[in-house]
């Protein structure tokens, strides 16, 4: 069988099991839920990550050799 | 100051009518990637969320309709990204085309089984191009990468797909 059959068949096969979507119609205005996401405040970042910066920034201020090691491991 | 510019602007009524006018094309897009149209509801809003916050960097006298496409499209892959693999496709959606009485709900379970086993950037685009038969390069524009790594991608997933069902007991011929 060539290839191009073969992806033929596999095609076919697969287009029965996964029907394709010809009419999907948007039931509803979705604007009102967009407000609602506009309205929304920003995702804070937690505390522990602004500590975790700090803490990595403090240690390559103090021990600038760390760096090419982080470097290297990035 | 036209539409697309006050859009860039920030111009909170000018994006809802490019909202109004595009919310529907981008859903029908969604939906035929994730296949739920409760899932592509909301991320049809997530899409056009990262839309208004990336309006400073649209070219106003570019395309909207195909960037806001491009973005509809990644949030849908990251979506199949986030999945779980094993998720079980819907049997069909309203306006699903109709199918093969030939062909045992078994063989398209243990089909569709295998489809959401693939990796989320090769069923994205064997969702598109073999399902849904759209063209190469719409997929390619949507996606962001050339024609022929659509192609690729798309004989890749053919490829895992038949490994797939072969292991999974359904016979489908090796070229």
């Amino acid at each position: 069988m060539s290839n191009e059959e073969n992806h033929k068949e596999i095609k076919q096969l697969l287009r029965q099991a996964v029907s394709p979507v010809k009419n999907a119609e948007l039931q509803r205005d979705l604007w009102p839920q967009m407000l609602r996401r506009l309205d929304q405040q920003p995702l804070s970042v937690p505390w522990f990550d602004w500590a975790l910066a700090a803490i990595l920034g403090a240690v390559l201020f103090f021990f600038p050799g760390t760096i090419p090691a982080l470097l290297y491991h990035l | 100051m036209e539409l697309l510019e006050r859009f860039a602007a920030g111009d909170l009524e000018a994006f809802e009518v490019l909202f109004r006018q595009h919310q529907k094309e981008l859903y029908a897009w969604i939906v035929r990637i994730v296949r739920d149209s409760g899932i592509a509801e909301d991320l049809t809003v997530e899409a056009f969320w990262r839309i208004y916050r990336a309006r400073a960097r649209f070219e106003p006298a570019g395309n909207f309709r195909a960037w806001a496409r491009r973005i509809a499209t990644n949030v849908a892959f990251d979506h199949l990204r986030r999945a779980p693999r094993e998720t079980e496709l819907p049997e069909d959606l309203p306006g699903a085309a109709g199918r093969d009485p030939a062909v045992s709900s078994e063989t398209r379970r243990l089909i569709r089984q295998a489809f959401c086993e693939l990796p989320a950037k090769y069923r994205l685009v064997a969702t598109l191009a073999l399902i849904e038969e759209e063209p190469y390069n719409i997929i390619a524009e949507a996606v962001g990468i050339s024609t022929a790594l659509v192609k690729i991608r798309v004989f890749r997933a053919v490829r895992m797909l038949r490994k797939k069902l072969n292991s999974l007991g359904l016979e489908v011929a090796a070229k």
